[in-house]
C-alpha cells in the first residue's frame, strides 16, 4: 500500500539561488500526482526533495518538513540511505549500470542491501520486470545481454523495474518519458496507471497530456512557487489561478 | 584538392597561387617523412631485437642461472623469477594505494585537497626514475643494511601509483552523474555506490591503466640497481639481494664478453615480448568494447 | 556500528494487503525491512577514511624524497654552496666535486634530443590527425604508442650495438667532413657520445610530444577548422591558422613534457653518452650527464662526501624536472581546460 507524503514550508536552495519557496502540498496515497510548470520552475527540485536526493548535489540545502507516512524525512536520525531504499525514483535519462547484464541491473539493489539468496533473487527479479511489462522481451537474455544495449524505452523500463525490486512504497518519477519515442512513452504510461493501485506515485513531467492521462491530481509550479494543487480534472478544466490558466491554455512557458 | 577551387577571386580564374600550392605539398609531403622517420627506427630496433634475439633464445637460457665469466652456456632463470617477484610485490604496493588515490580524486576530490593530491601525484610521476632508487636505497637499504628485492619492489611501487592514480580519476569520471545518481536513489550507502557500482562500472578502465603502469615499470633499470641490486645466484626471498631481467640487460651489456652481449639480446627479447604482450592484451580489452557502456 | 531507527512507512497489516501485484505474480517471500542492516554512516566515514588515507600517502610519499634528498645531500650543500654548480672539477680521489660538466652534459643531450624530435613528433602527430588515411590512423598512432614501451634498456643496448658502429662509420665521418668548419663535429668518430644520446633520447621522447600535440590538435574546436577552410584556405593553412594557432601552448606544453623525460632519463643515455665528465664544443665527444653520473658512481662512492655529492646531484635533478614538468602541465592544461592531461606511461 502506498502511503501519503505531506510537504510543509518546503525550501530548497542550490548555493545562494533559491529553487523552492515555501512548498505546502498534501499528496494522497494510492494515486498518481502529477507535477507541471515549465522549465526551470522547481518541479524535479521538489520531488528530489522528496527522497533527500537533492542534498546530493554540491552546496544544495533543504528546509522546512517532508513526511511520508509517519516518517519525518528530515527529521533527526532519519537515515537519507534506508529512506532513499523505501521510495523509488526514476531518471529523466535511463541510465542502467552500464557493465551489469539485465538480470544483474534488476538485483543491484537487492544485492546491495545485502539479499544473497538466489532464489529470492530470481523471483524479485522476474516480479518486477513483469510488472515494469519488460520481461518478455528480454526473459531469454537476462544475463547476457547488458542494460546498455537495450533500447531507450526497454532502458526506462528496466529503471523502473530495478526501482521497483527493492520494493518501495513511493514512487518519484522524473519526467521519465521525456527522453523516449511516443510508442515507449505510452508503454511507460500503461505501466504508470497500472502501478498507482499499489503505489503512491508522483511524476514529474512538462507534458500535460501526460499529466492528464496518467495523474488524478495535478500540482502547477511556476518560479519555485507551488501556484494551484487540485483534481487533474479540475486544473485543466477550471483552474483557480490565472496563471495556472495562462499555462493551461498554452499563453507561456 | 576540391575545396582549393573554389578560393581566389574570379580574375584568377580560379586557381590558387603557386606559391600556396607548393606550400601546401611540401608540408604534406614533410609530415609524411616526419611519420616514416619516427616509425623507421621502431621496425629496425624491433626486427634487429628478434634477429638477435632468438639466435640466443634457448632452453636453457629460459631455465639456467648465470655461469661464471667465461664460460659458455647460462641463462637468465633468476632474473626472470626475480623481475616476476618484483613486479608481483611492486604490483601488490602500488595498485591499491593507485586506485585507492583515484577513487579519492575522483569521488572526493573536487576541492583544494584533491587540487594538492593531483598535483603531488603528477610530480612524482615526473620525478626521474634514477631519484626515486637512489631516494629508497636511502630509506630502505641503508636501514635494512643491505639490498633486497623488496626495496626495489618498493622503488617500482612508488612509480606505478601515479600513473594507476591518474588513469584511476579519469575514468571513474567517465562514469556518468547519472549511474551515481541511480545507485542513490535505490538507497544505497555513499561506500557501496562507489565500490559496487562506479567502480565496477570502471572495470575494464581501470584495469588498462593498471596495465600499463605495470608495463611501464617492467622495464625500468635504474630505480632497481641501488635496491634490488643484482645476484648472479637463485634468490626467491624478499629479503636478498635479486636480480630482474632489465638489470641483467644492462650488466651483460655493458660488458665486454661477447657470450654476455648475446644474451643481453635474449633477455631484451623475453623483455619486450612480456611487455609488448602486455599493451596487446590490454588494447584487445579496449578494442572489445567492454568500455563502451560506460563512456 | 551506530544504531539507525528503522523506516517503516506502512503498519505491518498494510504491507500484507499488498499481496497481489500487478500482473498477479505471487509475492515474493522476502521482506525486506528486517533483513537490512542500517546502512552505515559509520562504514561510509570508513572508506572515505580509507581512499584519503591512500591519497595522503601520495603526498607522504613525495614529502619524503624531498626530505630524504635534502638530508642525504646536506654533506655536500655545507662543503661546496651554490658553487657546486658553477664548478667543473669532479675528483672523488681528492674531495673535490662540481657538478657543472653533467649538468652541461644533460642540457646538450637533452636539447640536442628536442632538436631533432620536435619536428618529428609534430610532423607524425599532424598527419595521424589531419592527413593520413583513416584506416592507418589508428595503426600509425599505435606504432608511435609502442615507441613508449620499448624499455630505456632496450634503447641503450640497440644503441650500443647498431645506432653507434652505424654513427661511427657513415654518419660521423660525413658530418666531419661537411660540417666540420661549425666546430660542433670535430674529433675522432667514436659513435659513442653526445651525439648518441642525443639521437636515442629523441627517439625516446617522440611518443609523448606527439601524444600531447595529438591530444590538443584534437581538442581544437570544428568550427575553428572550418572558419578558416571557408574562406578558401589549403589543407595546410587550415591547419597552419585553424589549428596550430589554437593548439600552439599545448604543443608547446607537450615539449616541455618530453623535456622533462629527456632530462631524467637514466639508462639508455648512461649506455651510449661515453661517461666522461668533459666539456666539448663537439658532439662526437663524450660526456655525462646528472642522471647517468648517479647511475655509475653510486654503488662505488667511497667515503660519505662523495655519496652526498652524488645525492645533491639527485636533488638538483628533482628539482629541475619539477620546474620543467609543472610549466608543461601548465601549458597542457590551459588547453585541454583543465581536463586531467593524461598520465604519461
Amino acid at each position: 500500500m502506498g502511503v501519503p507524503i505531506q510537504a510543509k514550508g518546503l525550501n530548497a536552495w542550490f548555493g545562494k539561488t533559491q529553487a523552492l519557496y515555501d512548498i505546502a502540498l498534501d499528496i494522497p496515497p494510492n494515486h498518481a500526482t502529477a507535477i507541471i510548470g515549465p522549465s526551470g520552475c522547481g518541479k524535479s527540485t521538489f520531488v528530489r526533495c522528496l527522497n533527500r536526493m537533492h542534498e546530493t548535489v554540491p552546496n544544495a540545502r533543504v528546509a522546512g518538513s517532508v513526511n511520508i507516512g509517519t516518517v519525518d524525512v528530515y527529521g533527526n536520525g532519519t537515515p537519507a540511505v534506508e529512506l532513499r531504499r523505501r521510495v523509488g525514483m526514476v531518471f529523466q535519462k535511463p541510465n542502467p549500470f552500464p557493465t551489469m547484464s539485465i538480470y544483474d541491473n534488476v538485483a543491484a539493489g537487492l544485492r546491495l542491501n545485502g539479499i544473497r539468496n538466489r532464489h529470492k533473487l530470481d523471483e524479485s527479479v522476474e516480479r518486477s520486470l513483469r510488472q515494469a511489462a519488460l520481461w518478455d522481451e528480454v526473459k531469454d537474455s537476462l544475463n547476457t545481454k547488458s542494460g546498455a544495449s537495450l533500447s531507450g524505452g526497454q532502458q526506462q523500463r528496466l529503471c523502473i523495474a530495478r526501482a521497483l525490486a527493492v520494493e518501495p512504497e513511493v514512487m518519484l518519477m522524473d519526467e521519465p518519458a521525456s527522453a523516449l519515442d511516443p510508442i515507449s512513452t505510452s508503454k511507460v504510461e500503461d505501466l504508470i496507471y497500472q502501478l498507482k493501485e499499489h503505489y503512491t506515485i508522483v511524476i514529474v513531467t512538462h507534458n500535460m497530456q501526460q499529466a492528464a492521462r496518467v495523474a488524478e491530481f495535478t500540482g502547477f509550479f511556476l518560479m519555485g512557487r507551488l501556484v494551484e494543487f487540485d483534481k487533474t480534472e479540475k486544473i485543466f478544466t477550471t483552474p483557480r489561478d490565472k496563471r495556472t490558466e495562462d499555462y493551461i491554455t498554452g499563453r507561456f512557458g | 584538392m576540391d575545396n582549393d577551387k573554389h578560393s581566389g577571386h574570379e580574375t584568377h580564374a580560379w586557381k590558387v597561387s603557386f606559391g600556396r600550392r607548393v606550400a601546401n605539398s611540401a608540408a604534406t609531403i614533410g609530415m609524411a617523412c616526419a611519420a616514416v622517420l619516427v616509425v623507421t627506427p621502431l621496425v629496425v630496433i624491433f626486427s634487429y631485437l628478434v634477429y638477435r634475439g632468438i639466435g640466443a633464445l634457448n632452453w636453457s637460457f629460459l631455465t639456467q642461472i648465470p655461469k661464471p665469466v667465461g664460460e659458455a652456456g647460462g641463462g637468465m632463470a633468476n632474473a626472470i623469477v626475480g623481475s616476476a617477484l618484483i613486479l608481483l610485490i611492486a604490483s601488490a604496493i602500488g595498485i591499491p594505494l593507485g586506485i585507492g588515490s583515484g577513487v579519492f580524486l575522483a569521488e572526493y576530490g573536487r576541492n583544494r585537497y584533491g587540487d594538492v593530491v593531483r598535483f603531488t601525484a603528477d610530480v612524482l610521476n615526473g620525478v626521474p626514475s634514477i631519484v626515486i632508487g637512489s631516494t629508497v636505497w636511502g630509506l630502505l637499504v641503508v636501514t635494512q643494511k643491505h639490498f633486497s628485492l623488496f626495496s626495489g619492489a618498493v622503488a617500482l611501487g612508488i612509480m606505478m601509483v601515479p600513473t594507476v592514480t591518474r588513469s584511476t580519476e579519469e575514468i571513474l569520471l567517465m562514469v556518468p552523474q547519472s549511474v551515481r545518481e541511480a545507485a542513490i536513489g535505490l538507497g544505497i550507502s555513499q561506500w557501496r555506490v562507489t565500490v559496487s557500482v562506479v567502480l565496477r562500472t570502471a572495470t575494464a578502465g581501470i584495469l588498462t591503466g593498471i596495465m600499463l603502469a605495470f608495463a611501464r615499470v617492467a622495464g625500468e633499470t635504474a630505480p632497481l640497481m641501488f635496491t634490488a641490486f643484482g645476484n648472479q645466484f637463485w634468490s626467491v626471498s624478499p629479503n636478498q639481494p635479486a636480480s630482474a631481467l632489465p638489470l641483467q640487460i644492462f650488466y651483460y651489456a655493458t660488458s665486454a664478453f661477447e657470450e654476455l652481449n648475446r644474451q643481453a639480446w635474449a633477455g631484451a627479447l623475453v623483455l619486450i615480448v612480456l611487455i609488448v604482450g602486455t599493451i596487446g592484451i590490454v588494447r584487445l580489452v579496449a578494442s572489445r568494447g567492454l568500455m563502451k557502456g560506460a563512456v | 556500528m551506530e544504531a539507525l531507527p528503522k523506516i517503516t512507512f506502512a503498519p505491518p497489516k498494510a504491507a500484507a494487503e499488498r499481496a497481489d501485484s500487478v500482473h498477479a505474480v505471487p509475492r515474493p517471500a522476502v521482506r525486506l525491512a528486517p533483513v537490512i542492516p542500517p546502512a552505515g554512516r559509520f562504514a561510509d566515514r570508513i572508506f572515505k577514511g580509507l581512499v584519503l588515507g591512500c591519497a595522503a600517502s601520495v603526498f607522504a610519499i613525495v614529502v619524503l624524497i624531498v626530505i630524504e634528498l635534502v638530508s642525504q645531500s646536506r654533506l655536500s650543500l655545507r662543503a661546496f654552496g651554490l658553487s657546486f654548480f658553477v664548478h667543473s672539477n669532479w675528483d672523488p680521489v681528492s674531495g673535490d666535486f662540481g657538478a657543472f660538466p653533467f649538468i652541461y652534459g644533460t642540457l646538450v643531450s637533452s636539447l640536442l634530443a628536442l632538436i631533432i624530435a620536435v619536428p618529428l613528433a609534430a610532423g607524425v602527430a599532424l598527419f595521424t590527425t589531419e592527413m593520413c588515411p583513416r584506416p592507418l590512423r589508428s595503426t600509425l598512432s599505435f606504432l608511435v604508442e609502442l615507441l613508449a614501451a620499448i624499455p630505456s634498456v632496450i634503447y641503450g643496448l640497440w644503441g650500443i650495438f647498431v645506432l653507434a658502429p652505424i654513427l661511427r662509420t657513415y654518419v660521423e665521418p660525413w658530418l666531419a667532413h661537411n660540417f666540420g668548419w661549425t666546430g660542433l663535429f670535430e674529433g675522432a668518430p667514436y659513435g659513442l657520445g653526445m651525439l648518441a644520446a642525443g639521437i636515442i633520447l629523441a627517439i625516446m621522447i617522440v611518443p609523448i610530444i606527439a601524444s600531447i600535440t595529438r591530444e590538443v590538435v584534437t581538442a581544437v574546436p570544428r568550427q575553428q577548422r572550418e572558419a578558416v577552410l571557408a574562406l578558401g584556405a589549403t589543407r595546410w593553412e587550415t591547419l597552419r591558422i585553424g589549428v596550430l594557432r589554437n593548439a600552439r601552448t599545448g604543443i608547446m606544453g607537450g615539449i616541455i613534457l618530453g623535456l622533462g623525460r629527456a632530462l631524467g632519463e637514466t639508462i639508455a643515455v648512461t649506455m651510449v653518452i661515453g661517461n666522461s665528465p668533459q666539456i666539448s664544443k663537439s658532439l662526437f665527444a663524450p660526456g655525462y650527464t646528472l642522471a647517468s653520473v648517479i647511475a655509475n658512481e653510486f654503488t662505488e662512492a667511497t667515503g660519505n662526501l662523495y655519496l652526498s655529492a652524488l645525492m645533491e646531484i639527485g636533488l638538483a635533478l628533482f628539482i629541475i624536472t619539477l620546474i620543467v614538468n609543472a610549466l608543461a602541465q601548465l601549458l597542457v592544461w590551459s588547453v585541454t581546460r583543465g581536463m586531467p592531461a593524461r598520465a604519461i606511461g
